[in-house]
Parts: structure tokens; sequence; C-alpha cells
């Protein structure tokens, strides 16, 4: 589903993606995890198409086509969601208005028409439900005034309206407390399916107890070091990363 | 794109009312004295009193200043330089639409506005102004069998002198302010309407003003009286070609409502605003007041200004009527070089009187927007009530945006309320709806559509309609 081969990336000419290898099947979770500033939210952002990161080097695949050189929204319609680890808020604008919106023009890039005021209503309904999000949320404007709660819970709604064959949760956590992170994780389970893959990158192991990864990878310093399975996301939690990090340099060196 | 590209983009979107009617004119010699004012009314075949009224209004404004206390440079206008009179060649006394031009014709209908009552929209009576004079008055025979009176000023003038007589000048003075009086000395025609008692008038009246000539001012002047118990919905809109040189729009509008009366005026203004470095466009210099005289009436201001170079005006309210309302609704955009500084006064003198105003400004390009008001009340106005609320949207790093509120009150059972917001369309925001596979455009358009809803939701249904898109049109690419 989603190939990055060797991606270099940098923001304001610093270089923050040093050759990404990454590989996502079909069906799959892979968490990223790493260091603060190791690179995983720029990875999230690349992937995602901001205009402030420029790609020198490597390629992006996505279901066959060329994911670098499409535009955001293009990226979005052809399946790629990225949860924001920090949702803005839009004044005026609905919550509901805005989802209508996004759904259709997703529906418009397919081919599909827009969906009736009715259909639309029944399928908010439902994913609402999927994901136990507050009814009183939806008139109000697009996060404003919303906890940091609402906000990331908000994120998971919009995944489950419209229904991307790749998701990308970065940071999702950050800022939940525990009965929070269990309605967010709970969400994200209830959409896992065999057509859809999940990028969760997160700081912490607590989150995979809830969203279990397929695989683990640990990036460092723009780079993907190591590679496991869950197991070594607990190893993480108990070691820190100073010895992941310490045989980085000494490959280095070398 | 980024950023610059994008608001490069937005300049170079062109006005797309820009075109010129190639028509045979009358054009008064340029230049500014007590000859062309009689030449003006003569031409229009007043009577004495009236050229009477103008020569007094040339003489206040020969006596008053310029105004220093605006936001903005006030360009320096050769007024001597201006025609004061431009018409088209009429053949002879037109009696029905077949003999208007119909170059004429056509030059309304390419601007949406059909003056077919066929083609017109249902429910909507139109008064065509070009330069200065009414080219025609749809559905005046269906208004008139209810004593509902739509015609152009010059008309009033002539069918109805002892109404024009009772109102004009009531609510505006000749020597209110020097645009004013400049207006009371040339003003060419306009729209009058009439509503008398317990008339409901069941259509939207609305005028379209269109400047075509060159070197000429539009000096247009309204008066609106809704006598008790009658109510009364008018629309202005407005557009002029493309010119290298700047031209003064300088209006008057005056409303009179008495007891128990209600008046909504909604202007949808988009003159020409200029090129991108700001050569050309309108000056767009009115003023527009009106008065609740009458207990229980109600004024309503909707305002929507997208167009001309300056907008510089303050439709305001004098609430005499004790529980007589006001109210201000207001949208104004700025980009490229334009600047409007604009706002409401609203004066409670009776009491119980309530007003609210609603003003959002926003802000693109290197344009500039600032937001004046004046909230008074007086002694007598017990448990006056007013509500503002005044917000700022900025699109970009080079616009700007001002607020200078000024309440002044003399009772202290008055409840005054003021709040205001600003806020700028960032790329977060943009970006956070791009990934959600709405693109740039849309992603603008839904902002300030949300933005700006609680005062369009004031026009009538058509015409809500037409200022949203004239919104999108106009803020096509505004992006930073």
């Amino acid at each position: 589903m989603l190939t990055i081969k060797n991606l270099h990336a940098e923001v304001e000419g610093k270089k923050i993606l040093k050759g990404i290898n990454l590989e996502i099947p079909k069906g799959e979770i892979h968490a990223i995890m790493g260091p603060n500033g190791s690179g995983k939210s720029s990875l999230a952002s690349v992937l995602a198409g901001r205009d402030n990161y420029t790609v020198t080097e490597g390629e992006v695949w996505f279901n066959g086509k060329n994911l670098l050189e499409m535009s955001p929204e293009d990226r979005a319609r052809e399946g790629v969601f990225l949860a924001f680890q920090y949702p803005v808020e839009i004044p005026g604008v609905s919550n509901i208005n805005f989802l209508k919106t996004a759904v259709n023009e997703v529906r418009t890039y397919k081919g599909l028409p827009p969906l009736e005021a009715k259909e639309f209503l029944k399928l908010t309904k439902e994913k609402q439900q999927l994901v136990d999000f507050n009814t009183n949320l939806m008139n109000r404007s697009l996060n404003e005034g919303f906890s940091g709660g609402e906000k990331k819970r908000n994120e998971i709604f919009q995944l489950a309206m419209l229904n991307p064959s790749l998701a990308i949760l970065d940071e999702t956590d950050s800022g939940l407390d525990i009965d929070a992170l269990r309605i967010v994780s709970n969400g994200v389970n209830k959409l896992r399916d065999a057509e859809k893959s999940f990028v969760v990158i997160t700081h912490y192991q607590r989150l995979l107890e809830y969203i279990v990864p397929d695989f683990v990878h640990v990036l460092y310093n723009g780079r993907i070091i190591k590679t496991g399975t869950k197991e070594l996301a607990l190893e993480l939690e108990e070691k820190g990363y100073d010895w992941l990090k310490e045989a980085e340099h000494q490959k280095e060196s070398v | 794109m980024n950023s610059n590209e994008i608001i490069d983009d937005i300049a170079n979107k062109e006005y797309e009312f820009g075109f010129t009617t190639d028509i045979e004119m009358d054009i008064a010699p340029p230049g500014l004295n007590e000859d062309i004012i009689r030449f003006i009314s003569a031409k229009k075949n007043e009577p004495e009193w009236l050229l009477e009224w103008r020569l007094k209004g040339f003489q206040a404004f020969k006596k008053l200043k310029f105004p220093t206390w605006q936001h903005f440079d006030l360009p320096e206008m050769d007024l001597q330089a201006l025609s004061y009179y431009a018409a088209p060649k009429k053949k002879k006394q037109l009696n029905s639409l077949d003999e208007v031009d119909p170059e004429l014709l056509a030059t309304f209908e390419k601007l949406g506005i059909p003056l077919n009552e066929q083609k017109a929209l249902t429910g909507v009576a139109v008064d065509a102004v070009f330069d200065s004079v009414s080219v025609a008055t749809t559905f005046k025979g269906k208004l008139k069998e209810m004593g509902v009176i739509f015609c152009s000023f010059g008309e009033a003038v002539q069918e109805y002198p002892d109404l024009v007589k009772k109102y004009l000048g009531t609510v505006v003075p000749h020597s209110d302010n020097i645009f004013a009086a400049l207006n009371s000395a040339v003003f060419s025609d306009g729209s009058f309407v009439y509503i008398p008692k317990g008339v409901r008038c069941p259509m939207e009246l609305s005028t379209y003003f269109r400047i075509n000539a060159q070197n000429t001012g539009q000096f247009e002047r309204t008066l609106i009286v809704a006598d008790d118990n009658s109510y009364v919905s008018y629309l202005e809109g407005c557009t002029a070609p493309m010119r290298d040189e700047n031209q003064l729009h300088a209006a008057v509008v005056e409303i009179v409502a008495l007891e128990n009366a209600e008046v909504k005026y909604s202007t949808v203004q988009n003159w020409y605003p200029g090129d991108k470095d700001g050569k050309g466009g309108i000056y767009n210099f009115v003023t527009k007041r009106g008065i609740c005289k009458g207990a229980n009436s109600k004024i309503s201001w909707t305002q929507v200004e997208t167009g001309s170079a300056i907008t510089w005006k303050y439709p305001s309210v004098i609430l005499q009527g004790d529980y007589s309302e006001g109210e201000f609704y207001s949208v104004a955009v700025v980009r490229n070089r334009q600047i409007a500084d604009t706002g409401t006064k609203i004066h409670h003198i009776g009491k119980g009187t309530k007003s609210r105003i609603i003003s959002k400004g926003i802000s693109a390009g290197h344009g500039d927007n600032s937001y004046r008001g004046l909230v008074s009340v007086g002694p007598r106005a017990e448990n006056a009530r007013n509500f503002t609320q005044c917000d700022s949207l900025l699109i970009g790093n080079q616009c700007g945006s001002h607020t200078f509120p000024y309440i002044e009150s003399r009772n202290k059972s008055a409840m005054i309320e003021h709040e205001a917001t600003t806020s700028k369309i960032g790329e977060d925001q943009i970006f956070y709806l791009n990934a959600r596979g709405i693109d740039t455009e849309k992603a603008v358009a839904l902002i300030v559509n949300g933005y700006v809803k609680e005062v369009l939701n004031q026009l009538p249904m058509e015409f809500a309609v037409e200022a949203q898109k004239l919104l999108s049109i106009t803020l096509e690419g505004s992006v930073g």
C-alpha cells in the first residue's frame, strides 16, 4: 500500500529526514517511536504534503501512485488521512458543514455524487456512535473551544467519516488522560480492517497496549534504526532509547 | 502554491464588470459652479424651490472643508475637473421599455439585471440608473395599485413634489458634510420610495447604479419614506467600468420611518476597486442616514462592501421614536490596495430604544480596513440598549485592520456592550482543510462564509446567494 524509499527531506535548509525506507502492506498497523526531534512528526507532515517541507531525495508510492507529486488535497482524496497532533481551530465553520464538504470532495474525486442530507446525517450518526463522539460538538465551530481530548476524538471521528485506506496518527495520545486514551483507541480498533493500514506515531508504549501494532520502528536522527514486533516497544519502555542511540553512533564512527 | 504566488494570483484576478457601453451621451462640460447647477436643474425641469435648495447646498459646500479624521490619506481631488452631468441621449420621451435604447438594456442584461418584467426576478422591482439618469423602473404599475411609489428621483420631483419637498434634506441636511453638500448641489438621479400607511410592500425594491461615462462623478440621491405601520425591503447594487483614473461617487441616502414602520436597506457594493497597484477605482464617499421618527419603528442597514478603491461611509440611525430599533450589519472586504473606513452611528434619543451592530471586516493583500462607530445615548433615552460585535479577519501578512469604537452615554440606565475579535486565516487552517480533501479555494470560501454568515443571513434570499458568490470571487486565491 505505502512504500517509502530513501526519503530525504528538509525544512528551512535543515535536514530532518535522512533516508527513510518503509513498507506498509494493506491491513497492517505500524508504530513509529523515537525520542524527541527524531523526525516522527516530520515524516507525517511530509506524507500529508505540508509545503514547508522540501523533499530532496527519495520516493513515496501509495497504491501504485507517486504520492509526492500530489497536492495535499489529492493525497487526502486518494485515501491518506493524517490525524493531527495539534488540530487547528476554525471559528465560524461548523463541524458538520466542514465534514459534509470534506466527505463530498472525496466523493466527487472518486466520481460519486454528493451525499444527500439524509444519507449524510445517517452516516454521521452511525460513525458518531462507533467512536463515541459527543453530538453537542457537531454543530459547534470546528475544534473551537474543544478540550484537548475532544479535539483528538474529533480527529478519530473524521477518520471514521472519511474512511481512508491509510491513517497516520501523529501522537494522538499526547495530552490525553487514561479514559480519553481508551476511548480514542477503541475507536481506532473498531475502524481496523483488512483493507486499512495505520501508521501510529507515539512516544509511549502505553498507546500500543490499546492499539496493538504488527511492527514497531524506531526513528532516530531522521532514519529508521531498528524494526521489531510489539515486544520492541516494551523493551524501549524499559531501557529507553540510549542503547539504540549508542549503537547507532558506533556504527557511524566505524 | 506558496503564499506569495497565491497573493499574486488574486491580484491578477480581473474585475468582472469592467466593460464600457458605447452610447451617445449628453455630457456637461467639466467644472463646478452655479451655472452648472442651474444647467442640471433646468435639464431636469425642476421647480424653483429645488434649484434654491441646490444652490444652498453649493453655498454650504464652498464653506466646508475636507475631513481630516479618517484613517487614510485623502487623495487630492480636483472637483473642477469633473463633469457633473452625463446622460445617454434620448431621442424622445419614453413611454415604455420598448423605447429604451437596446444598448442600455443589453448593458443591464449583461450585469445580470434584466429590465424586462418577464425576465426579471420575481418579487423584485428594479430602478436602473445609468450615469446621471434613471433608465427604467420595473413593476411600477403593479406597485402603484397598492399605493406604493417607486420611481426615479427626477420623476418624483415632477409627480410628487409635495412629498419630496416635505422630506428632502430632513435626515441629511444640505450642509451635513462636504460630500453631502456637494451631492445636494449637483445630485443627478436616484430612487424615491414612498410606502403608504399600513402597506406591506409586496416586493423587494431595488436600484441598480451603473457608472459608465469617463471623468464624471456619480451623485445620486435616494429618499425612502415609510409611513405609519408600513414595511419595505430595499436593495441597491452598483458596478462601474475599469478606468485608470479615479471616479468619485458621493451619494446621499435618507430614510424616514414613521410610527411602527420598518425599513430594511441592503447594499451590495461592487464598484470598480482599481487594479493591483491601486491605480483607478471608485472613491465611494457616501452619506447614509435613517431616522426612526415614530414610536416602535425600525431601520436596518445591511451592507456587503467588496468594491471601490476607497469606501468611506457610516450608515446611521437616529432613534428618535420611543422603543424604536436600529440595526447595522456589515461585511467589508478589502484586497490589493483597497481602503475601507466604514461603520455606523446610532443615536439613542427616545426611551427604550435598541440597537444592534454586527461588523465583519475582511482584509487581504495590501488592503486596509477600519471599523469606526459611534453609539450615543441621550439623557431622555431611558433603558436604551446597544450590542456591538466587531470582528476582523486577516488574510496574509500585508493587510491592516483597525477598530475605532466611540461610546457616549448620558443616561445611567443605558446598557451598552461592545465585543471585538481579530483572527487570521492561517496556513495551518488551510493545510488542515487540504488534508481533508478540500482544496485551497474552497477552504477559504468555507472559512469566509462561516465568518460572514450572520450578516448575509440578513439579506433577502436571492441577494444572499449573489453576495456569497461575489465574496468568493473577490477573495479567490487570497490566502497567505
